[in-house]
């Protein structure tokens, strides 16, 4: 589903990621762990399309297209979703209004007829109840004035909504109790499924304890410097990162 | 009338420390001007033809305008005709060579002031270039800077030993037609600081003017024109008192800054002027016209002034930001007590790309004085990617002063950003009765608050000139709540 | 100051031809203007006609004027609008707000259309009617109220030079008026380019309360000025909320001025909408006389194309304990040209003042401009000021963030310059007047044919 090749991008003329390869395949979760600095970020937002990263070198197909070549929001449309990290408060514009645009941009573009007013509200309804979204929070701006786990879940509960391919969460246990993190890892597991792939970017364990990824990918210094499956994680939590610079540093 | 307050009245009285006069004497012209006396000043200090030119299109510039009137300060009529503009020390003869050279009363008034212009200065590795009332009667460690090739001397001396660079850079910011009284100065302008930073040195020392206005009837009107060359750095600082006298006396000076491609300067000034007495009579009128022009790409220029004296300030340090990435700020603490007015505050002219500029303004007001800031932020077209930030602050102490803040901002460039702030607090009597409470006197618990609220500017300042800021602020002030 | 020769004050240039051009309207047009009987009326208006003949138009050398230019207004020869054909009722329909349920009166170049009007039943102790049937029922009533304008400009002056018609709403002590008071003013467009005035006069006695919304729209594209001054006065404790929508065509310039005073612990609260006009300028000023006033100025401006939108208001804190709160957005797109100033004067011994004002702007074009200047003027010191003013594009962060969810960008761009005019709308307080603006707000959005600056 998602392939990355020797990927290299600067920030500010300033090399950030010095060739990452990832192969992702329909249904796998896979989960990105790294100090901080070392790049984790910057591929999350390199594959949403953000403004102010430079691609000097690599590639990234989506489903055999070129992704680096769209729009962001054609790749939201094509089914990438990106749960911030720091979800942006949008003042005066309304939630509901937001996502039934954006619900319906991506119906359009997969040639679906754009939901009414009545049928959306079912579908924001029945979304709801996966992360225990209160109601009022849909009347309300986009993130404006909600706590941070409340803007949490309404990444997640965008999620939802939009029925991505590939969904990166973005850190996405930052800034969260240990209450609240199950809320939204229980919304994330619920929305597993064999076609849908996962990239979790984190910086702890803790949160691969509730989203169990297929494999563990660590990345310092722009390149991902080990791979293995779940127990990776384990072992990062044990001897922490200093730990696998050393490796990586003897591996190089 | 609460305790406190009354503590405050008598602070306030506090006399102006710096207010004696030195009976020297003094080559004075005789009153009043005219293209003859403009020759005067110019044969006097045995300028150039250019130079004399320069002036004389400067003055018949200046009959054409008028007074500006837009500022929001109230002062009688100035008889232009009434004011001495050449008074130079008499025992200065070809100027001194050294300090050995330099009349002994002269230095005593300078320790008076607290500006011994010998060993302390040494100890603390400052230069200082030292002007009474017209003329520059003393620089300090000219040598020592000349070995890294910088130029740092009296204005007149500039003109005969480095006409070349004067003539380059001299009116190319503040322009002799810019305004009334930079018209004046451009004209009748007697002495002042010259600096020429050559390419890539960083100045090993602070530079620094004294100013004094010691006779009477006179005006005075220096020049400073400070050049940093490609990659240079240097940190200028310029201190001013005054006598008390009865009369108001006008200073009109004009200071031009020019930063070429990665050059920085950082201008600093303490401003303590005579300001009056209590009941507003006498003080200088200091109608000075400062800017400074970011040439070069990256280069920056920062003023940091602290204005306690003057009967009346009318003054707007400036930065033209036309190099690409320039940087322009503005750090300013003007405190006004009696019946001070003080209309000051910047401009930043963005014209390059990327450029930016930082504004403080910190007004303090108290007893009858009104405090304005004005400013401008101008977005030209051309200057994409333009970042102001702006935040003015005013403390107000007692109810029968103003504080007032006049912004303009004016963008033309949509993708600018510029944001303003401003607002106003007092030192409210909670406040004191709480620190009397943990032990604190009122004019500590005032000292306290003026310097807390002045703070970020005052940090802007060198180190040694932080203390005395720090210092004046305490002394113009303590207690000064209504 | 022997030496020194006084700069000279030159008139400028063709400013005589426009004098004279105004006082032959004036000569034409007295006899026919509403109360031309009235004596003082008539003197009223003379002085108008000679304070403009001192005054002129005023220019960018006037700190008042420095960023806005009147030159293409003085450079046209303005007939006064005599009464014109009243239009069908159809015609009105645009400028109503579906679903308000009002008293409504409807002017038609100045001049009060009955058949277009519905004042409906008034209750007992308000009265509203055209100014031009109080000046013929009851001059003498009407008399103070439009003798204590100061004619600062020569749009003052050319205002009281032909004052014709407009509005009278009094309420007396007590009573509050439960549906909104509807005035529609509508342009009918003519060959000659056509002055339409009007006076509009409210009056509130102690605890009255009313609703008044202000409209200005065209029909047809021809050319003209509208001069409006509005005066109110709030005894005690009253209460006005004053809404504004200025929609006319790119045509008509407009130029209007509200003073209002205010009486101890009244409110006023004004929201002033301007989406139409070629130059348009506003004067706002509210002087709280009394102790615990409250003032709030809420303001949007919207301007593309060439148009030109200026802002003047000045909240004059004359009495301790008032309030005062100021919102003013702009949203320039095109080659137009947005101005902001806002004055808060704080009086000696108005103490406890509480003030606080915003200014803020998105510059959508690269031909766009904004000038914003808050100022603050402080005489007294127990009190809390502060202003803001901010000037820039919209957030990348907050574009990305809707794109990112599958949102192109222009509708992205919509999305956000909504949702920036969105919280002075939000502060309104009738739904329809709320409704109908939002919708107004979508079709006024620069749209992307207009030079869009990439995020």
């Amino acid at each position: 589903m998602l392939e990355i090749r020797d990927l290299h991008v600067e920030v500010d003329g300033k090399p950030i990621l010095k060739g990452i390869d990832l192969t992702i395949r329909a249904g796998e979760v896979h989960a990105v762990m790294g100090p901080n600095g070392s790049g984790k970020s910057t591929l999350s937002h390199v594959l949403a399309g953000r403004e102010g990263y430079t691609v000097t070198r690599g590639s990234v197909t989506f489903e055999g297209k070129d992704l680096l070549e769209m729009a962001p929001e054609i790749r939201a449309r094509e089914g990438i979703f990106l749960a911030f990290q720091y979800p942006v408060e949008i003042p005066g514009v309304n939630n509901t209004y937001f996502l039934k645009a954006a619900v319906n941009a991506g119906r359009k573009h997969r040639g679906l007829e754009e939901l009414d007013a009545m049928d959306f509200m079912q579908l924001v309804r029945e979304k709801m109840k996966v992360v225990k979204m209160k109601d009022d929070l849909l009347k309300r701006s986009v993130n404006e004035g909600f706590s941070g786990g409340e803007k949490k879940r309404n990444e997640i509960f965008q999620m939802a909504m939009l029925e991505p391919k590939l969904a990166i969460l973005d850190e996405t246990d930052s800034g969260l109790d240990i209450d609240a993190l199950k809320i939204v890892a229980d919304g994330v597991n619920s929305l597993r499924s064999p076609e849908r792939s996962m990239l979790v970017v984190t910086h702890y364990q803790r949160l691969l304890e509730y989203i169990v990824p297929d494999q563990v990918h660590v990345l310092a210094g722009g390149r991902i410097v080990k791979s293995g499956d779940r127990t990776l994680a384990l072992e990062l939590e044990r001897h922490g990162y200093g730990w696998i610079e050393q490796q990586g540093v003897t591996a190089a | 009338m609460s305790a406190s307050s009354e503590t405050v009245e008598e602070l306030v009285h506090k006399a102006y420390p710096h207010g004696f006069v030195t009976e020297i004497d003094a080559d004075t012209v005789p009153p009043g001007l005219s293209e003859d006396v403009v020759r005067l000043i110019s044969a006097k200090k045995g300028e150039p033809e250019w130079l004399l030119e320069w002036r004389l299109k400067a003055y018949r510039h200046w009959l054409t305008l008028r007074e500006p009137t837009w500022a929001h300060v109230h002062h009688g009529p100035i008889d232009y005709d009434a004011i001495s503009y050449y008074s130079a020390p008499k025992s200065r003869a070809d100027g001194p060579k050294s300090l050995e050279e330099v009349d002994p009363r002269l230095l005593e008034t300078y320790k008076k002031l607290g500006i011994p212009l010998e060993e302390q200065m040494a100890l603390a590795g400052i230069a200082v270039d030292a002007v009474f009332d017209s003329v520059s009667v003393a620089t300090t460690f000219k040598e020592k800077l000349a070995a890294h090739g910088i130029v740092f001397c009296s204005f007149s001396e500039a003109v005969r030993n480095h006409p070349e660079l004067v003539r380059q850079y001299l009116g190319t910011v503040v322009w002799p037609t810019d305004n009334f009284f930079a018209a004046l100065n451009s004209a009748v302008f007697s002495d002042g600081s010259f600096v020429y930073i050559p390419k890539g040195v960083r100045c090993p020392m602070e530079l620094s003017t004294y100013f004094r206005i010691n006779a009477s009837k006179t005006g005075q009107f220096e020049r400073t024109l400070i050049v940093a060359d490609e990659g240079s750095y240097v940190s200028y600082l310029e201190g001013c008192t005054a006598p008390m006298r009865d009369e108001n006396q006008l200073h009109a000076a004009v200071v031009e800054l020019v930063a070429l491609q990665d050059a920085q300067i950082k201008y600093s000034t303490v401003q303590n002027w005579y300001p009056g007495d209590e009941e507003g009579r006498g003080g200088i009128y200091n109608f000075v016209t400062k800017r400074g022009e970011c040439r070069g790409a990256r280069s920056k220029i920062s003023w940091t002034q602290v204005e306690t004296g003057s009967a009346i300030t009318w003054k707007y340090p400036s930065c033209i930001l036309r190099g690409d990435h320039s940087v322009g700020e503005f750090y300013s603490v003007a405190l006004t007590n009696h019946y001070q007015q003080a209309d000051t505050g910047t401009k930043m002219v963005h014209i390059g790309k990327n450029t930016s500029s930082t504004i403080i303004s910190k007004g303090i007001s108290a007893g009858r004085a009104q405090n304005s800031y004005r400013g401008l932020v101008k977005v030209t077209k051309s200057a994409d990617g333009a970042r102001n930030y702006t935040q003015c602050d005013s403390l107000l102490m007692g109810e029968r002063c103003g504080a007032h803040t006049f912004p303009y901002i004016e963008v033309a460039n949509p993708t600018a950003r510029v944001e303003h702030e401003a607002s106003t607090s007092k030192i409210g009597e909670d406040q004191l009765f709480y620190c009397a409470q943990r032990g604190i006197s009122p004019e500590d618990a005032v000292s306290l608050i003026v310097n807390g609220f002045a703070k970020e500017v005052i940090r802007e300042l060198p180190m040694e000139f932080a203390v005395e800021a720090q210092k004046l602020l305490g002394v113009s002030l303590e207690g000064a709540v209504g | 100051m022997s030496a020194r020769a006084g700069a000279a004050t030159a008139v400028p240039g063709g400013a005589q031809a426009a004098v004279e051009h105004y006082l032959g309207e004036h000569t034409r047009s007295a006899g026919s203007l509403p109360g031309a009987g009235t004596a003082w009326l008539r003197e009223l208006r003379e002085q108008g006609i000679e304070r403009f003949a001192d005054l002129g138009f005023p220019s960018t050398r006037d700190e008042h004027w420095r960023y806005t230019s009147v030159a293409p207004i003085a450079a046209q020869r303005l007939r006064v609008a005599l009464p014109a054909p009243v239009p069908a009722p159809e015609a009105l329909a645009p400028f109503l707000f579906p679903g308000l349920d009002a008293h409504r009166l409807v002017f038609v170049n100045g001049r009060y259309a009955a058949e277009l009007s519905a004042p409906g039943s008034l209750p007992d102790g308000v009265h509203l009617d055209s100014l031009a049937q109080v000046l013929a029922a009851a001059p003498e009533r009407a008399r103070p109220a439009l003798s204590g304008l100061a004619l600062r400009t020569g749009f003052d002056a050319l205002h009281q030079a032909f004052l014709a018609d407009g509005v009278w709403l009094e309420l007396a002590a007590g009573v509050a008026l439960a549906r909104p008071v509807h005035l529609v003013h509508l342009g009918v467009g003519a060959a000659e380019p056509a002055l339409a005035n009007l006076r509009t006069v409210i009056s509130l006695g102690a605890r009255a309360e009313a609703r008044v919304i202000e409209s200005f729209g065209s029909l047809g594209s021809g050319a003209g000025l509208t001069t409006a001054v509005t005066t109110v006065v709030l005894a005690e404790g009253a209460a006005l909320e004053h809404f504004k929508l200025q929609e006319e065509a790119a045509t008509v310039d407009h130029v209007a001025r509200v003073e209002v005073r205010q009486g101890r612990d009244s409110r006023y609260t004004s929201h002033s909408v301007s989406l139409g006009g070629g130059i348009t300028r506003n004067d706002i000023t509210s002087t709280l006389e009394g102790e615990g006033a409250e003032c709030t100025l809420n303001g949007l401006y919207m301007a593309a194309g060439r148009q030109h939108v200026d802002f003047h208001t000045t909240i004059d804190h004359a009495e301790p304990r008032g309030t005062s709160r100021e919102l003013y957005k702009g949203i320039l797109g095109g080659r137009a040209r947005g101005v902001f100033n806002g004055r808060i004067l704080v009086q000696p011994g108005a103490q406890k003042t509480d003030s606080q004002q915003s200014s803020q702007n998105l510059l959508l074009s690269r031909e766009a401009e904004v000038d914003t200047k808050p100022e603050l003027e402080i005489y007294a010191d127990d009190v809390k000021c502060s202003h803001g003013a901010t000037v820039g594009q919209l957030d990348a962060d907050m574009l990305f963030y809707l794109r990112s969810r599958g949102i192109d960008h222009g509708t992205a761009q919509g999305f956000l310059t909504r949702g920036f005019a969105q919280d002075v709308i939000d502060r309104m307080s009738i739904d329809a007047v709320r409704e109908r603006l939002e919708r107004l707000v979508v079709t006024h959005v620069p749209g992307p044919e207009s030079a869009q600056v990439s995020p």
